[in-house]
């Protein structure tokens, strides 16, 4: 090794005795580069959900604006496009949802209520915890299986809305509970104590002071799970949701179709003029999906509280 | 009220015993009620356990459960002979599929947790978190329909021999659809992070990405590993997507410009087409299902696994 070699070494030495006066080192500029060019590549990452969403929204409204008029909301599916409409699907998925909100909500705060004011922390506590987040990550499908073997089979209530609700109802279940877990453990310890204070039992304190408080949270996780529920296809194919229909249902027993079916059968036929059918639908899927959802953010803006 | 309180303080000579009311009666069935309420979740996951299990059973009486699991062909809804129940292609190309959709929304769910968790500044970030959240909440109907119609056709300015159906286009939307789920999970895991190590490592002089990679991510990583782990198994299981944009051949390829079949796609198009009820195609059904449930299950398993026991405490 030459001196000169040692002496190219030093040299950082002497940098950072300049970068201690101010100026920035080379080194310190390239990390500092470095920094501002991540910066930008994780903001563009970001920004292709943003993108993906605008372009979605985008395509489907200039595919399907055209097609949507009152009629459209009046027609039953046919054969010809000029002549097809959602009735028999917007019916459809009224009535399941008019069955699955009050199932869900009962159920999921029950449940709720159980795990957080009354189980002790022990096995069976922990065992349908860990049953509740599993069966929030298993398909969607399996559970249209289950509907299908369960409600359509062997309570023999056939290809009905109350098949097809009740389906969706276990779907949904967990997401309800979590949600309506996390508002009701939100509720201050200090709320409850007064109330014991006060010398109300436990369901008192739980009825009066609890579920007052947890309410617009669980109301909103209920707004949300039952948004996912309108939008889901998979289970009702399974429990075999008609798709020609040209009727709007009756009873929780009558056959049935609903929008994400009619969209389904609508984007697998090849026909052009169908897609646009499909996407017309799937501005009404959105536009009731994202009024849900504003809802949700109004209802949990509206009554947030603060102790 | 104060009545009854003081009812019951009178009631308890010595020992406080709780006087037959109707009041008490009501707090002591309450909460029996609430844990009949509890146990529908227990009983849906017996139930979808039960209902897979007795039809698979009668599947695997009729195929050989190695050919199931061997075999590379899959022709269960052609006739007599022809049929042949091997779950190889569907398994290939669930995860063919599934490993598109990774490559897609790994790195870019990472880099968005990261931005949002890092580098966003309050404002910005109160507008992207709901644009992800809206992400996340459209419905996969309207991904297979964006996958067919928009995606596909434009793929196919670029690659023209690419097939009508296709796993690319399907891995890429599917891949689009699991970004929300990475991005907001492992942000959470990386918002856990205390500050006070962030600052530990900025007066040393670290610039924000040195802190991002080589602290944050690092102390996270439990947590995004485990989000990984649940989008890929939401992945496996999801149908629309694959169902409208993967086509229906059930091959065995890791051809991306193919068409190709997945378990779940399977699963609808047995559903929907007419096939008698007790048949064999019935019962392959539920072996598909259950194939599906067994992988989905793991994954879950394993996500809450790696996100409890290599959990830093901090």
């Amino acid at each position: 090794m030459s001196t000169e070699e040692i002496a190219v070494k030093e040299v950082p030495k002497s940098e950072r005795e300049r970068g201690k006066s101010g100026e920035a080192s080379g080194r310190i500029r390239f990390r500092r580069w470095k920094n501002r060019l991540a910066h930008g590549v994780f903001l563009m990452a970001t920004l292709v959900g943003v993108v993906v969403l605008a372009l979605l929204l985008a395509d489907i409204i200039r595919k399907g604006w055209s097609w949507i008029d009152a009629d459209f909301f009046n027609r039953f599916a046919s054969r010809i496009p000029e002549r097809a409409g959602i009735k028999a699907a917007l019916w459809g998925s009224l009535w399941l949802i008019s069955i699955t909100a009050p199932l869900t909500f009962l159920f999921g705060v029950a449940t709720a209520i159980y795990l957080e004011e009354y189980a002790q922390k022990g096995r069976l506590s922990r065992f349908i915890q860990l049953n509740i987040s599993n069966l929030a990550g298993v398909p969607s499908i399996v559970y249209g299986i289950l509907g299908l073997t369960l409600f359509v089979r062997w309570l023999a209530f056939g290809q009905s809305v109350l098949a097809g609700a009740l389906t969706l109802t276990l779907l949904v279940l967990p997401i309800v509970i979590v949600a309506a877990q996390e508002a009701i453990a939100a509720v201050p310890q200090s709320l409850r104590q007064a109330s014991y204070a006060m010398g109300a039992t436990r369901w008192q304190t739980i009825q009066k002071v609890v579920l007052p408080y947890a309410f617009p949270g669980i109301l909103t996780g209920t707004i949300l799970a039952l948004s996912r529920a309108i939008g889901e296809t998979a289970p009702l194919i399974m429990v075999g949701a008609v798709t020609f229909i040209a009727f709007t249902p009756g009873s929780a027993f009558d056959g049935f179709t609903a929008l994400p079916i009619q969209i389904w059968n609508w984007t697998s036929q090849p026909k052009a003029e169908f897609h646009e059918l499909a996407a017309a639908a799937i501005i009404v899927l959105l536009a009731v999906l994202l009024s849900m959802n504003a809802l949700a953010i109004y209802l949990r803006n509206k009554f947030q509280r603060k102790v | 009220m104060s009545q009854v309180a003081n009812k019951g303080l009178s009631a308890s000579g010595g020992r406080f015993r709780r006087p037959r009311t109707w009041r008490n009666a009501v707090e002591s069935v309450i909460p029996r009620i609430l844990l009949i309420c509890a146990f529908l979740s227990v009983i849906t996951t017996f139930a979808i356990l039960l209902t897979l299990l007795f039809e698979t059973a009668s599947f695997f009486e009729e195929v050989s459960i190695i050919e199931f699991v061997t075999g590379t062909e899959w022709t269960a809804l052609f006739s007599g002979d022809q049929q042949k129940f091997g779950v190889l292609p569907l398994v290939a190309g669930t995860l063919l599929v599934t490993a598109g959709a990774a490559i897609v929304a790994m790195p870019i769910g990472l880099a968005s947790a990261i931005y949002l968790s890092e580098y966003a500044p309050d404002r910005v970030r109160r507008v992207l978190k709901p644009v992800l959240e809206v992400l996340a909440g459209i419905p996969t109907i309207v991904y297979g329909f964006f996958a067919l119609t928009f995606v596909t056709p434009l793929l196919k300015k670029w690659i023209p021999n690419l097939d009508t159906f296709n796993a690319l286009s399907a891995s890429i939307v599917v891949g689009i659809m699991i970004i929300p789920l990475i991005a907001s999970l492992s942000e959470d895991a990386m918002m856990a992070v205390p500050r006070s190590i962030r600052h530990a490592a900025y007066a040393l002089g670290a610039t924000k990405l040195e802190v991002a990679l080589r602290v944050v991510v690092p102390a996270a990583l439990s947590g995004i590993v485990s989000s990984f782990v649940l989008a890929l198994s939401r992945a496996i299981g999801e149908t629309m997507i694959v169902t409208i944009a993967a086509g229906s051949t059930p091959v065995l390829t890791f051809n991306m410009l193919e068409s190709i079949q997945t378990m779940t796609a399977y699963m609808v198009q047995a559903a929907t087409g007419d096939i008698a009820y007790g048949s064999i195609q019935y019962k392959s059904l539920y072996a598909v299902g259950m194939t599906l449930f067994l992988f989905t299950l793991a994954m879950n398993l394993l996500a809450q696994y790696i996100a409890r026991s290599f959990k830093e405490d901090y």
